[in-house]
């Protein structure tokens, strides 16, 4: 049992039959995910690689009983489409899209927090490469076959880090239990301690490593929750040592712009917190390979 | 994206924010022309640069007849302009703004962010205006005010009223003081602003109220649906490597270094950039070039970073995953002949189809070097930047 998804999962494909969305959902479909449908509002009632499409995401979870949905519709329209999944009862929903106005994304945020705790949507993204459970499922745009089943939980902000991340673990025969992207928005649907909260309480997950970056709170806040509420070790890198401040780098929320937001301020916050540090981007296998033989020791 | 403060208390002023009397000028005679027409018998002529800090930096001159205005934009226009947030290279001042002076009792500092913490935006104010937000919470941080908003609904007039007798100015200048608090908010968010801040916002001895200095910064993602502030945009403020990266799509930041990187994926680019600094060496650019590395995408963003002339060898660094390794090999190779680059060029594929592309950059002929690990692209750049 990984977190989020697994091969059951029934998955819904926002925005399915556009270019993108028809080419990763064939992929999704490929490495076994359940892919019950999709929606693409006008083209309701018929299919598309071989599936159901629907106008509205009420209809489709209505007709198929999906629970996690995938997001792949334009920035102008994104928004829209993650709070349409929320209000259709969706459980868990991915939003691949980059490029969606930060205001947008406060509007979401504050429109799920209507739901109670208890019925509201986890949102992964926006801006980011997908989850995937290794064996399982894939709910993303990463490529799977670079990813082993195992038991270390990977969080990260970034696609291709985290593909490095994967890569450099597979080679030392370390596998993952779940890899979520939370992507590289300044508002993003999850944070680094939201991810680190169900892994905790993930029993198949022994392990997390955290891949940040410059910009926002999110690593220290998160350092903060696994000091304080977490059993399992957390492993973490952060990206942009060399990055001056305030400029961007890339993703819309890399920027330095108030105190503690930079990689050697966090790297030192995340340090107190009892975080282990991988010290450079291709050291983050062999850290996690390191923590995790010396909790074998312990136990 | 930034704009001037001439375009920033334009936008501001429509949206109720009280102003003092202000025009543009591009030559010494506009800006005497421009104070006749503004009156008065005291003036100040402000450089119009993408930077705070211009008065420590002799961008701000205060002037009492045409003689000294004429002066002043003699000085002023075509100068590169250094303030501590511009860097060394400074910005070029093409444009004046010419205003009427202000008798100033009481200077305010008012601040609309978008808090990443809370995920909302916020007003931040303090009686300590005139100076940096830095330095008020270093040296008087109990005079900050901070006041978020409930995307839901909207800024309410309470809460401006809070700020506003927070601030503890005089009864009347509260009045003027709730619709400029409010202004500015509509103003951040009809406009998609990341950022709205006047600093000084100043009560005249005459208790006026007026935004003597004015900063908005914009959404990227949100330009689209904002055709008039992309308009605001001048290119001439930007670092030139980077406005001809951006025309083509790419997201690029110049650095200081002799290696010129091109990566695919932000995160990784960042990471690559840490491993040159870690192995020794200074990179020149970031650059990702986006999730797909098609052949055109790499050709493209050579082109940008071997237009700094500083650059002395190319680091590329791509994880294939959707797109295959061979593919971008051949791409690589491409490029590499139609732009007939002489520098060395280091080359690290990972992912997708690995092998083979490595075969097609081993039997091209062309005399790449090629790593395994982001380790070794780093080392290997580093050294190749020695020896060159």
């Amino acid at each position: 049992m990984a977190i989020l998804i697994n091969e059951n999962t029934p998955v819904l494909i926002q925005g399915f039959t556009g270019r993108i969305g028809t080419f990763h959902t064939q992929e999704m479909i490929d490495y076994g995910t359940n892919v019950v449908g999709g929606v693409t509002p006008g083209k309701g009632g018929t299919t598309h690689l071989g599936r159901p499409v629907f106008n509205t995401v009420k209809g489709a979870v209505q007709e198929t009983g999906a629970e996690a949905s995938i997001v792949f519709v334009p920035p102008p329209f994104a928004a829209d489409a993650i709070m349409e999944a929320a209000d259709a009862g969706i459980r868990y929903c991915v939003c691949i899209t980059d490029g969606i106005p930060a205001q947008d994304m406060i509007r979401v945020k504050r429109y799920m927090r209507r739901y109670k705790k208890e019925n509201r949507m986890v949102l992964t993204g926006p801006n980011c490469a997908g989850t995937i459970s290794p064996g399982n499922a894939m709910l993303g745009i990463m490529p799977g076959h670079i990813y082993i089943p195992g038991r270390v939980g990977v969080v990260g902000r970034s696609g291709t880090l985290g593909y490095e991340a994967a890569s450099q673990m597979k080679a030392l025969d370390i596998g993952v239990s779940t890899s979520v992207g939370i992507g590289g928005d300044p508002i993003n649907g999850s944070s680094f301690r939201d991810i680190f909260e169900i892994f905790e309480n993930d029993p198949e997950t022994d392990a997390v490593l955290m891949i940040g970056e410059i910009g926002g709170p999110q690593e220290a806040a998160a350092g903060e929750y696994a000091r304080d509420h977490m059993k399992k070790p957390v492993i973490a890198y952060i990206a942009g040592l060399s990055a001056p401040k305030g400029r961007r780098m890339g993703h819309a929320g890399a920027i330095i712009s108030a105190f503690g937001e930079s990689a050697p301020e966090k790297v030192e916050i995340l340090k107190n917190c009892g975080v282990f540090i991988a010290p450079t981007p291709s050291e983050m296998g062999a850290t996690v390979r390191n923590v995790i033989s010396s909790l074998k020791k312990v136990a | 994206m930034d704009i001037h403060e001439y375009q920033a208390k334009e936008l501001l002023a429509k949206f109720g924010v009280p102003i003092p009397r202000g025009a543009l000028a591009y030559s010494p005679e506009q800006a005497t022309y421009r104070a006749t027409e503004i009156g008065g018998n005291k003036w100040v002529v402000k450089a119009q640069i993408h930077s705070g800090a211009r008065g420590k930096a002799g961008g701000i001159k205060v002037c009492s007849d045409d003689t000294e205005i004429e002066q002043a934009a003699e000085d002023l226009l075509g100068k590169l302009l250094v303030t501590h947030q511009t860097g060394p290279a400074g910005k070029l001042v093409s444009r004046l703004y010419i205003e009427e002076a202000t008798d100033i009792a009481k200077e305010i500092y008012l601040a609309f962010v978008m808090d990443r913490a809370i995920e909302r935006i916020m007003v931040v104010a303090s009686a300590a205006g005139g100076m940096e937000i830095e330095e008020i919470s270093t040296k008087q941080p109990e005079t900050i005010i901070r006041v978020s908003v409930d995307p839901a609904v909207g800024m309410q007039r309470f809460q401006a009223r809070e700020v506003a007798y927070g601030l503890g100015v005089d009864p009347e200048i509260i009045t003027k003081l709730v619709p400029t608090i409010m202004g500015c908010y509509r103003a951040f968010r009809d406009l998609d602003a990341t950022m709205v801040e006047i600093n000084p916002l100043v009560v005249t001895k005459d208790k006026n109220l007026f935004a003597l200095d004015a900063k908005m910064s914009f959404d990227d993602n949100a330009l689209f649906r904002r055709p008039h502030i992309a308009e605001l945009r001048d290119k001439s403020q930007e670092d030139p490597r980077e406005t001809y990266a951006s025309d083509r799509g790419l997201a690029y930041v110049g650095l200081d270094g002799k290696i010129g990187c091109v990566v695919n994926g932000a995160g990784l680019a960042m990471a690559t950039l840490d491993m040159i600094k870690l192995a020794g060496g200074e990179p020149a650019n970031f650059l990702d070039i986006g999730g797909g590395a098609s052949p055109e995408r790499v050709a493209k963003s050579f082109k940008a970073v071997l237009r700094d002339k500083n650059v002395k060898t190319l680091l590329l660094n791509v994880f294939a995953g959707i797109n295959r390794c061979d593919w971008v090999a051949k791409g690589v190779v491409d490029a590499v002949r139609e732009l007939d680059i002489k520098m060395p060029i280091i080359v690290r594929l990972a992912g997708t189809n690995v092998e083979e592309g490595r075969r097609i950059l081993d039997e091209s002929g062309l005399s790449l070097i090629t790593a395994e690990t982001l380790a070794e692209a780093a080392e290997k750049a580093v050294a190749a930047t020695k020896a060159a």
